[in-house]
């Protein structure tokens, strides 16, 4: 029969129990819960005081197997993949001829031979366009593997209490096989939130199975289903953005300047030009490097006092969203629009206004002072602003 | 005199906020002591492992006002401090009922339909006002209290501006703010609602800190001042800190060593030292002699005037308004370690309670007005209340830190316990307190006696021995309508400066109040500032 209905995840059957709100978001093709609660205020602080469990089945996974496997992905993304170690996860954007970016995701070396590629958007055309003549396999398994991003500060103290070898020793993006309630994962130091955090990635069939086991042992620990939204104003906090909200893939844009390369973005120390041989996009990006970027993201924190300003002159307090607001916002210097901001966030954490923005050079420097635009009771206003350095918020735990 | 020795300014008292001032002169480049009479700072916002393993907030416990603008102007997350969030409050009624307020709106109003359909559409209305009349005055908190005597041109333009926010309201808000400036909580609460755990529960924050009942005058503007800090919505401090309100000082500390600031435990302060009618230093109780340009006190207001300062060097009647402050301690505190939750039988929770909602938020023993009235009528005559009013927190359940994994402490808030207790406090009242709290938990939670580990009772006259504050009150002086804005703590001197020259008052006993704020150091340290030095 015919189904137009969004398919569900793997962890349909317990998300959908504890959803209160029905708040659903559209995720590649999938439902999952934007909140689980009516307020955000509790599943934002798990991810920051305790453990958020959230369900990212939706990621698009390839495993790309084979003897070439390391030499394709060494050639579609800029990382140096012949260095990685099995064990290793390397983020990584990959980009076009021109250097300009399709999607972003991590690589995982999970054997010698065999590697899984996370994305946020198809990219099977490419990479098999990319295969010609080598010896490699390239699968999508997005719905045979289930994933959950386990993050906060006391996710280790959890996962130690349901795994069969502790992930103690287990650093900062490196995996491991394991076993949860007899289901094999692999764990993965990595996550979205820019806290401490793991991914733990499962055969389909288990993930019931895992998601119990860790609500278990996680009671006592403040352990918290949490939806997208929710991890949507932590990754601004993070400093990491997303494709088609804070940038546009190469596959999608109309015009040229709708496009951006890696050093645009911010990530330089993801592109490895000093790596050995050709890779999609060197030469562009060689060049790009020589004579600097002419736009950088950057972070934007919004000043308060200059917001309550421009509120008080209609007898308002602030008003902005308490959740992250996916909106082009002006950002000004005198009267001449320098950049955009592309996400925009109240951080509850640092109890500041703050966005991901994109300024031409040579505004992008940190310390400069700009005004973002706000709506104050349907009028546009330009609240004062400082471009700070990415991220607004590590962590000391983060990578220890 | 070594020059170790030698400061810009000198403050007493390393309570939250003493280290906010020191905070702010240091980053503004001066060079900064903060004296603290015990051997960890923080005050009465502290932190300690009573028993083994279980952490507790000894005498505050929620953050209900710390000011957004300190947070990123001392950059305070940085330095360790997140305020989480404390979604709801629940009060089991004496039929076996509950009443909830959740964090949702909707969710809110739904429950109190079922209590009153009548009460639940007042609710709403009740709060748009109280909101418009707390926007209305909120600007006054901001400003420097001007004195309404004095003709200088910054008292005229203070008092220029809280007459242009007066001419701002509407005529019915403007009724609205006199209402509540002179009425009982328990008349406003009257006009608008008829459930009596609704009643007793909003009238209940209208008594917190002070010796007066909810048929008292004047406790209406309580009840306002906690409309304050919901103004701003999401933007509010309003909450639970991590590691309880020693994770505010806590942050607050961080930073001030981050700034350079010296802050010195064990350093009790026996005597400012006075020269030519300037305050030029402190004597300490161990006979170190420490010099600065000026010295502001983050003690209470008795203690700031007539301990640590001769008489003689103040003026008369300012020293007789100062004896006349009004800081009768009215609360104790009982802080039970748990081996599990009480479960309460209005609402019980399955399994180990882990998922049990209402003890995630507040849990509140306020069933009616009369029960509160009751309470304080015991305390008029120098009585614990037999049945208390008790606001009850589990901390492990918002932050699982404060607790060993499956276990639990609970903070409660416990009014009447009157620091003049007839025949005095003894180990056996103080007994007699923490059997009262326990009782009146136990007809709603009736196992909370075997969920007990360890229990620690605090009087006011604990709080007065432990944390120094004068009478034990919580806000180092009642919040009453004489002793607040340009009243506090004595008219002409409630903008920070006192009759000694270099000599300030940056305390919960000044403008604008108690309460784990920050306000009053800040605003004190900015007006050091501005005298410059």
């Amino acid at each position: 029969m015919l189904n137009l209905n969004l398919k569900t995840t793997p962890f349909h059957e317990r998300t959908s129990a504890l959803c209160q709100p029905q708040n659903w978001r559209k995720w590649a093709g999938y439902f999952v819960v934007g909140s689980y609660e009516h307020v955000l205020d509790r599943e934002y602080w798990a991810i920051r005081n305790s453990a958020a469990l959230i369900d990212v089945s939706p990621l698009i996974k390839y495993v790309i197997q084979g003897k070439d496997a390391a030499a394709l992905l060494h050639r579609v993304t800029t990382r140096d993949i012949h260095k990685m170690k099995v064990g290793q996860v390397a983020y990584t954007g990959w980009c076009d001829e021109e250097g300009k970016l399709i999607d972003d995701g991590t690589v995982s070396r999970l054997e010698e031979r065999t590697f899984r590629l996370t994305a946020a958007e198809p990219n099977l055309r490419w990479l098999t366009m990319n295969a010609v003549g080598m010896d490699v396999s390239i699968t999508e398994v997005t719905d045979d593997v289930a994933a959950l991003s386990f993050q906060g500060p006391n996710t280790r103290k959890v996962l130690n209490k349901v795994t069969e070898k502790p992930v103690d020793e287990l650093k900062y993006f490196r995996l491991m096989t394991n076993k949860i309630n007899g289901a094999d994962v692999t764990i993965s130091r990595t996550g979205y939130t820019g806290d401490l955090g793991y991914e733990i990635w499962m055969d389909a069939k288990d993930a019931l199975k895992v998601w119990d086991a860790l609500m278990e042992a996680g009671s006592d620990y403040g352990i918290t289903p949490v939806g997208i939204l929710a991890m949507d104003m932590a990754r601004v906090e993070a400093g990491l953005f997303m494709l088609e909200v804070d940038y546009t893939s190469t596959t999608h844009a109309w015009i040229e300047s709708q496009k951006s390369s890696p050093f645009e973005l911010g990530l330089d120390w993801t592109v490895a030009l000093d790596k050995p041989g050709y890779f999609v996009g060197r030469r562009a990006l060689e060049k790009e490097k020589r004579e600097g970027s002419a736009w950088k993201m950057v972070g934007l924190a919004v000043d308060w006092v200059g917001m309550e300003k421009l509120f008080g002159k209609v007898g308002l307090p602030p008003q902005i969203p308490g959740s992250a607001i996916r909106a082009s916002l002006p950002v000004m210097v005198g009267n001449v629009q320098v950049g955009y901001a592309s996400t925009s966030t109240w951080s509850p954490l640092l109890k500041t206004y703050i966005a991901l923005a994109h300024l031409q050079k040579p505004y992008y420097e940190v310390g400069t002072d700009v005004r973002m635009e706000i709506t104050v009771e349907h009028h546009r206003q330009h609240a004062p602003a400082k471009v700070v350095k990415l991220p607004f918020y590590e962590p000391e735990w983060k990578k220890k | 005199m070594t020059s170790s020795n030698t400061y810009d300014a000198i403050i007493i008292g390393g309570g939250h906020n003493g280290l906010v001032a020191g905070a702010y002169l240091a980053r503004a480049g001066k060079k900064v002591v903060v004296l603290e009479r015990r051997h960890i700072a923080g005050g009465a916002a502290v932190t300690e492992e009573i028993f083994p393993g279980y952490k507790f907030t000894e005498f505050s416990y929620v953050v209900s006002l710390l000011r957004p603008e300190i947070i990123r102007d001392l950059e305070l997350p940085k330095h360790g401090l997140k305020i989480l969030p404390l979604p709801s409050t629940f009060t089991p009624m004496e039929n076996g009922d509950y009443l909830a307020s959740w964090d949702d709106h909707d969710l809110t109003r739904r429950e109190l339909y079922r209590h009153s359909p009548k009460d639940a559409e007042a609710y709403d209305e009740y709060a748009r006002v109280m909101a418009r009349a707390a926007k209305a005055i909120k600007p006054i908190i901001n400003l420097i209290p001007p004195d309404p005597s004095s003709m200088s041109i910054r008292d005229l333009m203070g008092l220029l501006k809280v007459g242009q926010y007066a001419a701002g309201l509407s005529e019915k808000e403007l009724y609205m703010v006199a209402k509540l400036a002179t009425q009982s909580s328990a008349d406003l609460l009257e006009e608008w609602f008829e459930t009596d755990a609704l009643k007793g529960t909003k009238a209940a924050s209208g008594i917190i800190g002070t010796f007066l009942g909810p048929r008292s005058p004047g406790t209406a503007y309580v009840l306002l001042h906690h409309y304050m800090g919901e103004i701003d919505g999401a933007f509010r401090a309003w909450g639970f800190a991590k590691n309880g309100s020693g994770g505010v000082s806590g942050a607050i500390y961080n930073a001030t060593q981050a700034l350079g600031v010296e802050v010195r435990v064990n350093a009790s302060v026996q005597q400012v030292k006075v020269k030519g009618g300037r305050a030029v230093g402190v004597i300490l109780e161990n006979g170190d002699e420490l010099d600065s340009k000026v010295v502001m006190s983050a003690a209470d207001p008795k203690r700031t005037f007539l301990q640590f300062v001769e008489q003689k060097h103040l003026p008369d009647d300012f020293v007789t308004s100062i004896q006349n402050f009004r800081t009768r301690g009215s609360s104790g505190k009982v802080n039970i370690a748990l081996s599990k939750l009480p479960n309460f039988t209005a609402l019980p929770y399955t399994g180990n309670g882990a998922n049990s909602v209402l003890h995630r938020g507040a849990v509140s023993i306020s069933p009616s007005i009369d029960y509160i009235e009751r309470a304080y009528d015991d305390a008029k005559y120098g009585q614990i209340s037999k049945r208390p009013y008790i606001d009850m927190i589990f901390p492990s359940m918002i932050d699982p830190d404060m607790a060993p994994p499956g276990h639990h402490v609970m903070s409660c808030f416990v009014q009447y316990a009157p620091y003049d207790l007839e025949g005095g406090w003894t180990d056996g009242r103080r007994d007699e307190l923490g059997e009262a709290v326990i009782a009146t938990i136990e007809q709603y939670a009736p196992n909370i006696r075997e969920c007990i580990v360890g229990m620690q009772v605090i009087s006011p006259k604990d709080i007065e021995r432990i944390a120094g504050i004068t009478g034990g009150n919580i806000f180092h002086g009642e919040l009453l309508l004489h002793q607040i804005f340009f009243l506090r703590p004595t008219p002409q001197w409630a903008d920070f400066r006192t009759p000694l020259k270099g000599y300030y008052f940056g305390a919960s006993g000044a403008h604008p109040g108690g309460g784990v704020m920050g306000a009053p150091g800040m605003l004190a340290a900015k007006e050091i500032l501005k005298d410059g030095f």
